[in-house]
């Protein structure tokens, strides 16, 4: 069954777009990602033009990240003070990326910083969350617990702040800073920044485990509610159709996520999360590298 | 026989370059408002008409039609990729002045046994006339390769379609041919033109327009988020919103 967009302007499968909705709200809910950097490239690779797929994906991580929020809070586990210094960081971040996003736009080289973008963070953060969970995987199975480190190297910084639900006392900074990263990564690649905040809130600022999740959902869901909000008044470019249909495949499978998750091993989800994250990243980095087969690319001139 | 005679001569005069018999086109569409609804999945035009003259039919050269439809004409942009530093990269880029969102040229025969270069030239028929670069970069060395490669990509995107042959004439009278409108259909005024030839040179031509118009729902969606932008941005999260706390509920009430 077909149905025309009708500010992407093209026909589209409805039950492909039900099916990628929900295959990426699964991952959603099991790892506390927003799942848009597997979503912003697959709706590209089906024809919808990129502005409208990282609007409109905004959009529809506002939906998932709402329903994974719900049910962490029902379970307590998300940290709101964390979540709100995040936030304030996050909500910088991402007035600073619109903007980059918008001049990188008028020059043509937006694709090519946003594949440029997804090949060094993804292969950053996939890289060391593989080492560091298979690391994990080992100490679980020769029994040896993991040295907690007591003294963090922010320690030093002032504005301190107890984060009670994260077990740490810190202070302010190194979240800001990193809520402020991920905000403009966010606005730039049409992601929510899960998977770069996910690892950071665990190795950079050593937050308790059970949080992180949570906590970046419920950061991720402002952040994307704001860009949301930015592209649909600056550039008209949120498909509400779309949106539609891709939310409702994303918040089942958010539901189902969330619930799978505390069956399988934290270690275990982190290798699995950590080998998708590097999947994508060289496929996106051979892109790049390969001679591609049609040298030319086509754009609207003047409006759209 | 006075008269046969007249005839006769009449169509050796015709034959030697001025008409003298009157030819008009007169053609219909089977649509003229192309709705664009949700399940829209393209729609196909069927395009028919009748040669009119005020004498006998001409036996020298048969005549050809071309049933041209054109859709809104918009500048775009074409960059090509070159490899720097090892990865390719996109260059500044050439805008294509002229290039409608979509084309469609039916004709009688092959394009070129049909008109003649000169015609095509003065009445932008075919899509080497219709797409053009008007004021070309000087610094590039190939500005041609970029007009080319818009061309070549919306032929594979099924936007610039050449139907050689697929325009039917019967008894050098009645015409008829059918062009297929893609699902991902850009709205605007579509023109369809059709073109009476003899001997290569255009002897008529007809125009028509096609509105295509989103309606319902994806007109009131479209409107909205071109006129009332904030309002829809916020309708969007608050759907989104809905949508996750009902998921949530849902799956909280069923799987406890």
């Amino acid at each position: 069954m077909n149905i025309y967009l009708p500010i992407a302007e093209i026909s589209v499968n409805a039950f492909l777009l039900l099916g990628l909705g929900g295959g990426v709200g699964l991952l959603s809910g099991l790892f506390g990602v927003g799942g848009g950097f597997l979503m912003t490239p697959l709706l590209i690779l089906i024809g919808i033009p990129p502005a409208v797929a990282v609007a409109t994906e905004a959009n529809q991580i506002v939906a998932s990240s709402f329903s994974g929020v719900l049910a962490h809070w029902r379970r307590r586990t998300v940290d709101f003070k964390m979540g709100l210094v995040l936030l304030a960081g996050g909500l910088c971040g991402s007035a600073v990326g619109v903007q980059i996003f918008s001049l990188l736009r008028a020059i043509g080289q937006v694709e090519l910083l946003v594949s440029l973008c997804y090949v060094v963070f993804l292969g950053i953060v996939g890289a060391l969350m593989f080492i560091e969970s298979v690391n994990a995987l080992r100490r679980t199975k020769t029994g040896r617990k993991a040295p907690r480190r007591h003294h963090h190297w922010s320690h030093g910084l002032p504005f301190k702040m107890r984060f009670r639900a994260s077990n740490l006392y810190i202070s302010a900074i190194p979240p800001f800073l990193v809520g402020a990263l991920v905000g403009v990564l966010a606005a730039i690649m049409g992601v929510g920044g899960g998977f770069i905040m996910v690892p950071a809130m665990i190795y950079l600022l050593g937050m308790a485990t059970t949080v992180v999740v949570g906590t970046s959902l419920f950061q991720i869901m402002f952040v994307t509610g704001a860009t949301t909000l930015m592209h649909a008044i600056m550039n008209q470019t949120v498909d509400a159709i779309l949106a539609v249909l891709l939310l409702v495949g994303g918040v089942v499978g958010a539901q189902i996520g969330v619930r799978l998750g505390p069956k399988l091993k934290a270690e275990q989800l982190r290798v699995l999360l950590a080998l998708l994250v590097l999947l994508v990243c060289a496929k996106l980095g051979w892109d790049l590298v390969r001679t591609p087969s049609e040298l030319f690319t086509i754009g609207g001139g003047g409006g759209h | 026989m006075i008269r046969r005679l007249g005839i006769l001569f009449a169509a050796l005069f015709w034959a030697s370059s001025a008409p003298a018999v009157e030819e008009k086109v007169i053609a219909g569409l089977s649509q003229t408002h192309v709705a664009i609804t949700t399940d829209f999945s393209g729609s196909e035009i069927f395009i028919y008409g009748a040669i009119k003259r005020d004498a006998p039919v001409p036996k020298t050269w048969p005549l050809d039609v071309i049933v041209a439809v054109t859709g809104p004409v918009q500048p775009v942009i074409v960059r090509k990729k070159s490899r720097q530093f090892g990865i390719w990269v996109n260059d500044v880029g050439v805008q294509v002045d002229a290039a409608p969102s979509f084309y469609a040229v039916a004709t009688t025969g092959p394009f070129r046994d049909v008109i003649s270069h000169t015609d095509d030239l003065i009445h932008k028929v075919g899509l080497d006339q219709i797409v053009r670069l008007i004021g070309s970069p000087q610094d590039l060395q190939y500005p041609e390769e970029y007009r080319e490669a818009a061309i070549r990509l919306r032929k594979d995107a099924g936007l610039y379609v050449e139907l050689p042959g697929t325009v039917k004439v019967t008894d050098q009278t009645l015409f008829e041919t059918r062009v297929r409108l893609p699902a991902n259909l850009v709205e605007g005024d579509y023109r369809a033109r059709i073109f009476l030839l003899r001997e290569k040179s255009v002897i008529d031509v007809f125009e028509s327009s096609i509105e295509v118009r989103k309606v319902g729902l994806e007109r009131w969606i479209y409107t909205m988020a071109q006129e009332q932008s904030a309002l829809y941005g916020l309708l969007s999260i608050l759907v989104a919103l809905s949508a996750g706390w009902m998921a949530s509920t849902f799956f909280r009430l069923v799987f406890r």
